[in-house]
This record gives structure tokens, C-alpha cells and sequence, in this order.
């Protein structure tokens, strides 16, 4: 088994909820350059960022769309950061059963942040040009993984046999039973 | 498929509790845009000159402006028009927020809101599903409370909520329309809202809303964000700090009030404190102010922060902006801390931050002058700060001489009498205004107080620089990127304008050139007005990103209409004309379109008679200030034009006794 050393590029939108002002232009911009044709319409419902808010309690939490859950968490938490209490779900990135965001209004379906993946591809992506009060920072960040050079399936099956038979007598009767064929 | 509006409005009955889903119009598109324009043309075909502001048949609108849930930057607008009780004129306010986008995203460009509920009720427009629901276990609550309750009892945290306080339940005639951050306060809609029985409106909208040409447009918007960034970090030189920069005057951010404490006045706008602003009050009212504002905040989609969330220890938190902030604190020659306090009681009461505290600034007038005595306040606390919260309190129940009071300065005074109306003195058109007592007459100013039919400068003036700066080299660093200018012509009456000699006011700018000036400035506002943008972006900074040569493509983009600057003005023009007829037709004359006499100290009655004829005849109005035949039908206003006639209003051309224009005005 090989194990290599690689470098990966992560994409991460970094989140100040201090300098959030919720104004939800991430959530505008998010769903119009998401709409087909690009830009064409708007409609946070759609976006794949939403800003948890409440704003007399000052909670401004802009969070964007993870993987999909398909069950609830079991004994959501209440945090209290700074004397504010947040819920857990208020930093969840998970489109789940148990909230109404990032899910298509029309199909219920999930909803994902794709970084505006697109061709040719952004410096960055367009909720984060569009929040002028920095709370999203996007950044890359180049973490170095070990990639281990997986051994294909028949290699592990015939090792195992090598190792009861000895290669002279699978070379042999490979030979003999690919001439019966 | 219609573009950037829904083309729906939705009709609800009060009275008999029907709700309606009506389809518009495209053709008024055309012609008026929306919001505000809109409105005036609905107001004009169903509201005639008999229906009184507390009248069933009283139509109260909530309009979206045109652009108003498109990505286009600040346009988040709600627009809400209404006979106003105080004025007796259309009252329309506007409020930033994120209501107006809500109601756009649920699929509707207009609430339009008739008769009146016999209980207390509520609206919860989810979508498609439309709900008149029972109040009256919110009544009493304050605005920003009950909205919370609504959002509680919704169980949906996203629903945007404008709602009225105690004071519009009692039907104050400054009473507001809160909506969180944001407040459609002038005219006293609130009361209006009360008297239909309407507490509040919730809305939530999940639809999308579609634009024309979209790649245009958000190129378009892109540049607007860059700008914003460049005029963020590079501030206007030369001009005070609150008018340096984008958005409405950031009265949030900013705590240098040199400008507003030693040039506006205190009490009932009478005395201007010069030395005031000192090192030790500035240190003072910083530490107020960054001990309680929790947070600067924006309305949708506007990377501005004009407003703030307030928490007074002790008191629920509230959300402020603009100046607001320093209007209870002057009316009681009291500090910052005071303010932001009773400002948190008046924010749930729902009142007009401008007018409440000049109420109560009057009414101690009158007790000291002795016109109002003991017996009209009784129970009233000695210490003066108390007194504001007593005052606002029997106000807003209308209890005592409190229902006196609640119908402004103008009203109460008429009905305490006894000399009471030398003490409402700084009333237009029956509307308390800005603290302002000044020197010298403006020629410009003098001009938007009278005409404007918005009853608040601030909603009237802007893209042109308040006053001349003092060197001819800083007039020319400023028009070198003065892009937003309609023409060179303005350049040429800034660079020529000093501060004093024989370009100066009252005599310059000439009169020619006053009337373009606050003729431009006006028309940004219309603009505004109808597309939904907030003037902080547009009609009320310098060097804003939104003009006149770039608003035509933005609204073209959205909505697919063919639109140039010619076209755009026309529409201003057309819209500006149909709220003067309005008004018009409800008895307003060139006898109420004056400042208040004491605004400035140095007057000029000659210069000001030319001033307002020669506007007039520039508007196209006659010396009466009403719209001609000529300028009517050349606007596609035939209609008001008809009406006039039938009305004696206007005198045909043809039949009338002298034949010609300037005859016009003497019917009424």
C-alpha cells in the first residue's frame, strides 16, 4: 500500500457575526446568480446563505448551506455566548427536517452552497462580494492530506490466493484455463 | 411575464372582511412607475375631495416601489399614502426595512386597505393565503411587542411586521407605523391605520421576482457596490460629517453633533445654543451612546448602516436612526441619555419623532406663558425630564390635555386659543417641521419648504451642496467628479456661489436658476418615490451612486420598459403634477405654501413673491400654484384637467371670462 503526501485547497467562507448588519444581501445575491438564466430573478427562499436573525435580541448569524440531514438532531442546545443566547441550530449548515431553510420553496428539495462554482470561476464568491461590512471572508486554506493509493480489488484477491498457492501454480492454471475458453 | 413588479395588488375590505387579488395595469407602469405614483393615481380615481382621513371610503395603500425585491442595491422602499388628519392633504411616508421586500416576494406590489374593522385586527398575508385575524389581545401593546407576539403566535420568525403603538390606536395625529427598524412616521398615517381597526400587518413571501435584462442589470449593480466601497472610504471634503458620506446621515455612527446642537434649535424650536458642543458634552454623549447601541444595522439588501439597535439598561431594546436621535433631548434642553430613553417609550407608542417632541416642547411653553395652567395638567411631575414622559403618556392616551395635544400643534393651538397659535410657530401646511431658525433667507430652501407637498425638507432637498463652499479651488475639486449634475448648468451656479458679497443668498443663485435647482432636487425624490430606492442612496446625499443618467438603464433593465432620461423625467413630472392635483382638488392654494414666518430672521417678501411666481410658472402651474390645461394635457393628465373644469377649479380656455391662463387660479 502507497500513502502519499498531497495538498488540497479547502474553500471556506470565514463568518464575523460581530460585523453582520443584516442586511441580507448575501441571501439576494446568493439566489439571483443561483437562478436560471443567471441573475434572472431573486428570491432568498432560494439562497443557499440565510441570516439567522433576531434582531432585538441582536443575533445576526449568516450561515451557508451544508450537507443534508436526513433526520433531526436529538436534544437541540441552547448556547449563550457574550450574555446572547443562540440556538443550536443557529450555526448549523445542515439543510434537515427540522427548520424551513435551505430548501427549494418549490420541491422541498435540499439546498447547497457550491462556492458560485462557475466557468470561467470567481475570486470569490458573490455573497461574499457583496457583504461591505466583512462579515464573510472567503478563504482558501491549503491543507496537506495523506492520500493513500488504494489497491484495486482483484489485486487483494489474488494476493490472498499467492499467499495460499504460490504465483508458479496460479500462473499455471491461468494459463490452462484461459486455453480451455 | 411582468418584470421586477408582481402585477397584483391586494384589496382588502375592512368593513366587510374581503379579501381580493387584483391584477394591475401594465399600461400604469408605463406611466407612472409605481410606488408613490401609483398610489397618487389610485387616490386620485377612488379617494374624492369629501372623504375625510377617518372615513371608511379613506383608502390607506402600502406600496412597494417598482425595483423594490430586484437585487438593485438600497431599493427596499415601502411607500404608504393616505389622508393625513393633520394636513388634511395625501400624506405619504416611506420606510426602509424589510417589509416592503416581504410584501414583494409574497406577491404583491400593493396592499390597498379600505373600510374599517368594527374589533382590533391584524393581517397575515402568507403568500397566497390572506388572513384578517383577531387584535384584541394585542391592544394597548406597543408597536415593536406586538409584533413580536404576531411573530410568536405565527410561529414564523421570518414574517415582517408593521404595526401601530397606542398612539395610532387612539388615532394621535403624529402617530406612526413602526416596523422594527424602520418607521413610516410623517402625516399620521398611524392614525389612520388605527382608525381602520388595523393593529398590524404581518407578511411573509417566498416567490420570486423576475427582471428583464438580468446580466445588464447586475453589472449595473455591481458598480453601485464599488461605488459605495470608493465613497465609504473616501469621504466628501469640506462639508460637515454627516454630509460627507452615502445613506441617510448617520446620526448612528457619527457623534460629533457640533453641527445639529449649535445650529438647530432647542425647545420648541426656539433658542440655537452657540458654545454648546463641549469637549466634556461630546465625551459625555459618546459614552452614552456607545454604552447602548448594541449595534449598527442595515434595511435589505444596502450595505449602509444608517440605523442602530438601542438597549437603555432597565428598558426593552429598541432600533433608531437618522436624527431621531436628537430631537426629544433638544425639545427638553436635556442630554443624549434622556433621548435615547424616552425615545424607547415613543418607539412602542408609535409617534413621529419629529412632531412628538415639539408637541410637548409647546405645550410647557403655553404652561409657562400661562395660556395653559394647573388645572390642564393635573398630577403633572415638577422635574422636567419627567414631565416629557408625562406629557407623552396622557398624549397618546388622548387623556386630558393630552386629547388636545394629540392633534399637533396647529389643531391644539386653534382649539386652546387665547394666543395659543403664536406658539405653533414652526408649522407647514399644518405639520410641525425641522427645529430650524436661521439667518438669511435662501432662495433655494425658501422654494422646497413652500412647494413641497412631503412636508419634510428632508425628503425635498439633497443633491445640491446646502451651502457655497468658502474657495473657489474647493468649488472646483468638487465639480471635477460631480457626475450626478443633469447638465453643466449647475456646475456653473455652484462655482459662481460664495458665501457672501453679491453671488451670495438671498440674490444668488438667481431665480432662473433656483427654480432648476430645487426643481432637480424634488424630481430625484419623485424618483425615489416611485421606484422604491431609499433616498440615502439616491435623492438625499451628494454624489450619490443612483442619477438621472443612470436610473433610466436600472429601471429599463428590471422591467424591460423602453426608458430614457427624457422619459424618466416626464414620469417624475407626471407624478409630482398628480399629487399637486390631489391636493388641489382638497382645497390647497398658494395661501398655504409658505415657511414658517420666523424661519429666517432676514426676509425678503418681494424676492420671495417673485421666488414662488416665477416657480410656479416654471412648474407649470398658475399663480395659484395649480397645474394648467397646457401642462395637464401635456403630462397624459387630461383627466385631471376635465375634472378641474367640472369642478370651477380651472377655467376653460375657450369659455372662461378672460380667456387666459392667468385667470385660472381665481376659482378657488
Amino acid at each position: 500500500m502507497k500513502v502519499e503526501k498531497k495538498t488540497k485547497i479547502v474553500k471556506t467562507i470565514r463568518i464575523d457575526v460581530d460585523k453582520c448588519n443584516g442586511c441580507r444581501a448575501c441571501e439576494v445575491i446568493c439566489s439571483s446568480f443561483h437562478a436560471t438564466p443567471k441573475y434572472s430573478s431573486n428570491n432568498p427562499e432560494r439562497a443557499r446563505i440565510r441570516v439567522i436573525h433576531y434582531p432585538l435580541r441582536d443575533l445576526y448569524v449568516p450561515v451557508y448551506a451544508g450537507e443534508y440531514a436526513a433526520a433531526e438532531c436529538a436534544g437541540r442546545d441552547r448556547y449563550t455566548i457574550d450574555g446572547k443566547e443562540y440556538d443550536e441550530c443557529s450555526f448549523c449548515r445542515a439543510s434537515c427536517p427540522s427548520r424551513d431553510v435551505f430548501k427549494e420553496p418549490d420541491s422541498g428539495l435540499p439546498l447547497k452552497c457550491d462556492m458560485c462554482e462557475s466557468d470561467p470561476s470567481l475570486s470569490e464568491p458573490m455573497c461574499v462580494q457583496w457583504c461591505l461590512a466583512d462579515a464573510l471572508v472567503y478563504e482558501e486554506r491549503e491543507e496537506e492530506v495523506e492520500v493513500v493509493e488504494e489497491p484495486e480489488e482483484i489485486e487483494i484477491g489474488l494476493e490472498a490466493m499467492a499467499h495460499k498457492f504460490g504465483w508458479q501454480k496460479i500462473l499455471d492454471t491461468a494459463a490452462r484455463m484461459s486455453k480451455e475458453d | 411575464m411582468r418584470y421586477a413588479e408582481t402585477g397584483f395588488n391586494l384589496e382588502v375590505d375592512l368593513t366587510r372582511g374581503n379579501i381580493e387579488r387584483v391584477a394591475t395595469d401594465p399600461e400604469l407602469t408605463e406611466l407612472y412607475l409605481g410606488g408613490l405614483g401609483t398610489n397618487a393615481k389610485i387616490q386620485w380615481d377612488r379617494v374624492p375631495p369629501e372623504v375625510e382621513p377617518f372615513s371608511p371610503e379613506n383608502l390607506l395603500i402600502f406600496a412597494t416601489g417598482l425595483l423594490v425585491g430586484t437585487p438593485v442595491v438600497g431599493c427596499n422602499r415601502a411607500i404608504v399614502s393616505t389622508i393625513s388628519p393633520q394636513t388634511g392633504l395625501m400624506a405619504f411616508s416611506m420606510m426602509g426595512g424589510f417589509w416592503g421586500p416581504e410584501l414583494k416576494y409574497a406577491g404583491y406590489d400593493k396592499l390597498i386597505i379600505r373600510g374599517k374593522s368594527p374589533d382590533l385586527v391584524y393581517l397575515w398575508i402568507n403568500d397566497d393565503n390572506v388572513e384578517i385575524r383577531d387584535a384584541s389581545h394585542l391592544r394597548g401593546k406597543g408597536s415593536l411587542e406586538a409584533a413580536e407576539m404576531i411573530r410568536q403566535e405565527l410561529g414564523d420568525p421570518k414574517a415582517q411586521i408593521a404595526s401601530i403603538g397606542m398612539a395610532g390606536e387612539n388615532r394621535v395625529w403624529f402617530a406612526s407605523i413602526e416596523q422594527g427598524r424602520s418607521s413610516a412616521s410623517r402625516g399620521g398615517i398611524g392614525a389612520v391605520m388605527g382608525d381602520k381597526g388595523l393593529k398590524a400587518i404581518a407578511v411573509r413571501g417566498t416567490n420570486d421576482v423576475n427582471v428583464a435584462r438580468p446580466a445588464e442589470l447586475i453589472g449595473m449593480c455591481n458598480e453601485v457596490m464599488e461605488y459605495i466601497k470608493f465613497r465609504n472610504e473616501n469621504p466628501i471634503p469640506g462639508v460637515m460629517p454627516i454630509l460627507a458620506g452615502l445613506g441617510s446621515p448617520q446620526e448612528m455612527a457619527i457623534h460629533d453633533e457640533k453641527w445639529h446642537t449649535e445650529n438647530f434649535a432647542w425647545g420648541n424650536s426656539r433658542v440655537r445654543r452657540k458654545g454648546f458642543w463641549t469637549e466634556e458634552v461630546e465625551k459625555k454623549w459618546t459614552d452614552t451612546m456607545m454604552g447602548m447601541r448594541t449595534r449598527l444595522v442595515s434595511c435589505h439588501n444596502c450595505p449602509m448602516k444608517c440605523g442602530a439597535t438601542i438597549s437603555v439598561p432597565g428598558l426593552p431594546t429598541y432600533m433608531m436612526k437618522c436624527f431621531s436621535k436628537l430631537t426629544y433631548t433638544m425639545a427638553a434642553m436635556s442630554d443624549l441619555e434622556f433621548g435615547l430613553k424616552i425615545a424607547q417609550s415613543a418607539t412602542e407608542y408609535g409617534v413621529d419623532a419629529f412632531s412628538a417632541p415639539q408637541v410637548m416642547a409647546f405645550a410647557l411653553e403655553l404652561y409657562e406663558a400661562g395660556i395653559l395652567t394647573d388645572a390642564d395638567f393635573p398630577g403633572m411631575p415638577s422635574d422636567n425630564e419627567e414631565r416629557f414622559f408625562w406629557l407623552l403618556d396622557r398624549i397618546v392616551r388622548r387623556e386630558g390635555i393630552g386629547d388636545v395635544l394629540a392633534n399637533g400643534t396647529h389643531w391644539a393651538a386653534e382649539q386652546i386659543g387665547n394666543g395659543a397659535q403664536e406658539y405653533a410657530h414652526n408649522n407647514i401646511k399644518k405639520h410641525e417641521q425641522l427645529p430650524l431658525k436661521l439667518g438669511m433667507l435662501n432662495p433655494i430652501y425658501f422654494l422646497m419648504y413652500s412647494t413641497g407637498e412631503k412636508i419634510n425638507i428632508t425628503q425635498i432637498e439633497g443633491n445640491y451642496p446646502q451651502a457655497p463652499f468658502a474657495t473657489r479651488e474647493e468649488r472646483e475639486e468638487f465639480c471635477k467628479d460631480w457626475v450626478q449634475v443633469p447638465n453643466e448648468k449647475f456646475k456653473e451656479y455652484f462655482l459662481n456661489w460664495e458665501l457672501r458679497g453679491e453671488k451670495s443668498i438671498p440674490h444668488y443663485p438667481g431665480i432662473e436658476a433656483t427654480c432648476e435647482i430645487v426643481n432637480w432636487q424634488e424630481q430625484m425624490h419623485y424618483i425615489d418615490d416611485a421606484t422604491g430606492m431609499c433616498a440615502g442612496l439616491s435623492s438625499f446625499p451628494l454624489k450619490p451612486p443612483y442619477h438621472i443618467h443612470n436610473l433610466p438603464t436600472f429601471i429599463s433593465a428590471a422591467t424591460g420598459m423602453e426608458l430614457d432620461e427624457e422619459g424618466l423625467t416626464q414620469i417624475a413630472k407626471r407624478n409630482r403634477n398628480l399629487v399637486r392635483a390631489f391636493n388641489i382638488r382638497r382645497g390647497m392654494r398658494k395661501k398655504d405654501e409658505k415657511p414658517p414666518a420666523d424661519h429666517w430672521k432676514r426676509r425678503f417678501p418681494e424676492l420671495e413673491e417673485e421666488l414662488l411666481n416665477e416657480y410656479y410658472r416654471f412648474k407649470g402651474w398658475n399663480e395659484q400654484g395649480i397645474p394648467t390645461q397646457d401642462s395637464l394635457h401635456e403630462l397624459s393628465l387630461g383627466y385631471v384637467a376635465e375634472d378641474f373644469l367640472q369642478r370651477g377649479i380651472l377655467q376653460d380656455k375657450e369659455s372662461g371670462p378672460s380667456g387666459t391662463n392667468s385667470s385660472e387660479g381665481s376659482a378657488s
